[in-house]
């Protein structure tokens, strides 16, 4: 894993946040998230982590606009999101663990709807379409309909959807689930050069190992709340036991419950 | 030879129990229809509806009363109406039985699961074609319920023989549905049949009532005069009393021996279609469950890369997946068929006087009001890329906006040359139907908007389960607005009663929408 100081977004000293939660509250039919308080600075990619039903996508959905929470705050680089949500929108993108395209549209047209909505400017989107699609293989697909898409494509193909406006925070809800190795390892590609150029990531996963290897920095919720963050040696310390991340967040998630 | 281990090896599922397998889903699935996947509201959802037959009695009743007293052994001409019905039924069940043959035949399901146990898949597809006629019988005798019973109420029980009649319509329209869709797949291969059975579906069931309405406009100029009614010239050219052809209507006429010919043929004929196509049925699920849409023919010319405001890429991007999708266009646009009539009509009647075009003024607004009540079902509930939408910054509000327009741009568009035919022959009908359609469009795109529910777009046919409310608001508001156009064509004040209903209609239905609780 990176060292936490090393990521681009930290250009010689505390780098600022590209999210600032503070109290962060929803529930359904209980608490899904309680009074949350998280910050992720800006170019960190950033893995959010808990067990089934902790919160997770509840929280990033709130953050992505998607859920209105009960009660907190949310800042997407100083922009207030709750008062704000169109200019706190077009910094983010969200991309779900299941790929929502069009099955109708091709790759390219799909990417021209999506510049559409966030009003990218029409030579920058193109050349940006033809760049994401080709980085991800896609292009001798680029006139084919999304349809016939295996999972994989169907993801690439969203995962360029939320690079063409080149947002500043990127908000994946686990993105490489039922990706096969290549693709998979195409998605980390395009993810890992984002944080280079110094973009936000934001992800949950249940594959401990990419958070292990991808993240600087790692939160760890359970019934709603962070009960660890920081750099996997942090955790370690914290945990009170050396290892994997695995089982770093075992140990974190059962004294959390036994709690 | 046998082991001591395969004695003990308890036999396959039998048929029966495979059958209560197959019921037992189909009853869950009915309580998922009726409530919108919460079960604990089955109750209130089957007191509601049981209300609503019991008061569809009372027009059932002032409907078919009157013909209560009709002998067994009546006239041609009486026997030839009765035939009419009968095919009518026969075709509207068999609609609604090739959309759910289809449906099963492409939905992998279980398919899976039972194919990969030792029951054998002749047995499991026999199964299942006697399980879909037997649903389509019940289905059959529930819908034609207020009926029989006035009948019965009014002419005694020997008009109970109609319900025999109606599920032995239901049990042949099961078994012809699986010969014409497997005879479809034998001919157009997997991949196109889905498309072409569910259109053939949607237009068989629109078709012979469309076609009734023609020919009465063709024979008698006008649909006033009774569509059932065989004419002079025709009832000399009408078979004798005893011919076959009219077994079906003394069979739903109570004559017994006919009623025992046709419920053994339905059965006889179930039973062959069973044993011929359910070995079939096995390979052409698979087939048909195997096939994944292809990308090669669906290659598309490249094409400019084209960046257009958010609304015009909403817009666009609703118009082209509408385009793209025949199943879809066959679906939505089955009420277009409805406007065969009175296109018709106008051409019979041109230059006659305007009178005559009050009824496609009406047609055409409650036409308009259910195309646009569709269409905006599936660009508002249907939308497939609904968190892309919401994540993007444009305002709840513009994209509400873009989708109506795209709604609207689509009616406009499609009603566009009979309103012209109409506003050649009478201006001022056009203007009421142009009114009315608007009026009716608007309704039924706001009762779309206040109880949206997310659902994917294959899920069109049963978008109705969402909310019963909104299909009957829908429906009774259109058809509020088309009075009102049509009475004000006619010139009547009466219109305005009419305008108001429309609005106490959406009154109403505002206040029983659900409430967003969410952003």
């Amino acid at each position: 894993m990176n060292d936490p100081t090393d990521f681009p977004g930290d250009r010689g000293g505390r780098a600022p946040s590209a999210l600032e939660v503070r109290g962060l509250a929803k529930t359904f039919e209980r608490p899904a998230v309680d009074h949350l308080d998280l910050t992720v600075r800006s170019g960190e990619f950033y893995a959010l982590l808990g067990p089934n039903g902790a919160g997770k996508t509840t929280t990033l959905r709130m953050v992505a606009g998607l859920t209105r929470p009960d009660a907190g705050t949310i800042r997407v680089n100083g922009v207030d999101a709750l008062a704000d949500p169109i200019a706190a929108k077009r910094q983010m993108a969200w991309v779900s663990d299941e790929p929502m395209i069009y099955d109708k549209l091709t790759p390219l047209e799909y990417l021209e709807f999506v510049a559409g909505l966030w009003s990218v400017e029409q030579a920058l989107a193109a050349r940006t379409s033809a760049e994401l699609l080709e980085w991800l293989g896609l292009t001798p697909h680029a006139n084919e309909r999304c349809e016939g898409f295996s999972r994989g494509m169907r993801q690439k193909v969203a995962l360029a959807g939320a690079l063409v406006h080149d947002p500043a925070l990127i908000i994946l809800d686990e993105p490489l689930t039922g990706l096969d190795a290549g693709a998979a390892r195409q998605v980390k590609d395009v993810l890992h050069a984002r944080v280079e150029a110094g973009g936000t990531v934001i992800m949950t996963t249940h594959i401990l190992e990419v958070a292990e290897r991808m993240a600087q920095r790692i939160g760890v919720l359970a019934n709603g709340r962070l009960i660890a963050e920081g750099t996997l040696a942090e955790l370690r310390l914290r945990s009170g036991r050396g290892g994997s991340l695995e089982d770093v967040f075992l140990t974190l998630v059962g004294e959390s419950a036994a709690a | 030879m046998s082991t001591a281990a395969d004695r003990r090896r308890p036999s396959p599922i039998s048929p029966w129990r495979l059958f209560a397998h197959e019921m037992r889903l189909s009853w869950r699935d009915f309580q998922g229809m009726m409530t919108a996947g919460r079960r604990r509201r089955f109750p209130v959802a089957m007191a509601i509806l049981a209300a609503v037959v019991a008061v569809l009695h009372l027009p059932a009743l002032a409907m078919v009363g009157r013909y209560a007293q009709v002998g067994v052994a009546p006239d041609p001409s009486t026997l030839f109406s009765a035939t009419l019905i009968v095919a009518l039924y026969l075709s509207l069940l068999l609609s609604q039985a090739m959309e759910t043959v289809t449906r099963t035949l492409y939905s992998r399901g279980d398919l899976d699961l039972v194919l990969s146990s030792p029951v054998t898949p002749t047995r499991l597809f026999a199964v299942r074609i006697v399980t879909n006629a037997v649903l389509m019988a019940l289905m059959a005798v529930a819908l034609i319920a207020p009926f029989v019973d006035a009948l019965i109420f009014a002419g005694g029980p020997r008009w109970l023989a109609a319900y025999a009649a109606a599920g032995s319509a239901g049990l042949i329209a099961g078994a012809v549905a699986v010969a014409v869709t497997v005879g479809l797949f034998r001919l157009l291969g997997p991949r196109r049949t889905r498309i072409v059975a569910q259109v053939a579906a949607a237009v068989i069931g629109a078709a012979f009532a469309i076609g009734l309405q023609v020919s009465a406009i063709m024979v008698y100029g006008g649909v006033s005069r009774a569509v059932f009614a065989a004419s002079p010239a025709m009832l000399l050219h009408l078979p004798g009393a005893t011919s076959l052809l009219w077994l079906p209507a003394r069979a739903l006429l109570g004559d017994l021996p006919s009623l025992a010919v046709v419920v053994g043929a339905a059965i006889g004929l179930l039973a062959l279609t069973a044993a011929v196509f359910s070995p079939r049925l096995g390979e052409h699920s698979l087939a048909a469950s195997a096939i994944a849409p292809s990308t090669g023919h669906r290659r598309r010319r490249a094409h400019d890369f084209r960046v257009a405001s958010a609304s015009a890429a909403l817009r666009h991007k609703e118009w082209l997946l509408l385009r793209r999708d025949p199943w879809l266009v066959s679906q939505t646009l089955t009420q277009m068929l409805y406007l065969i009539p009175p296109a018709l009509l106008l051409i019979r009647n041109f230059g006659s006087s305007s009178g005559t075009f009050v009824v496609v003024v009406m047609v055409l607004v409650s036409v308009g009001g259910q195309l646009a009540g569709a269409l905006a079902w599936l660009a508002v509930s249907g939308e497939d890329a609904p968190d892309l939408v919401r994540a993007a910054p444009v305002s709840p509000g513009a994209v509400t906006r873009a989708k109506v327009e795209a709604v609207m741009g689509a009616v406009a568009l499609l009603l566009a040359p009979l309103m012209i035919a109409v506003a050649f022959l009478a201006p001022l009908h056009a203007l009421a139907a142009v009114i009315g359609t608007g009026c009716s469009a608007a309704s039924t795109i706001l009762i779309q908007l206040w109880f949206r529910a997310q659902a994917k777009r294959s899920l069109f046919r049963r978008r109705h389960t969402s909310s019963r409310i909104a299909t009957f608001a829908e429906a009774l508001v259109s058809f509020s607005w088309a009075a009102a156009a049509g009475l004000a064509a006619a010139g009547t004040w009466f219109a305005l009663a009419s305008v108001a209903v429309a609005l106490l209609i959406l009154a109403g239905v505002k206040s029983l929408a659900p409430r967003t609780v969410d952003a």
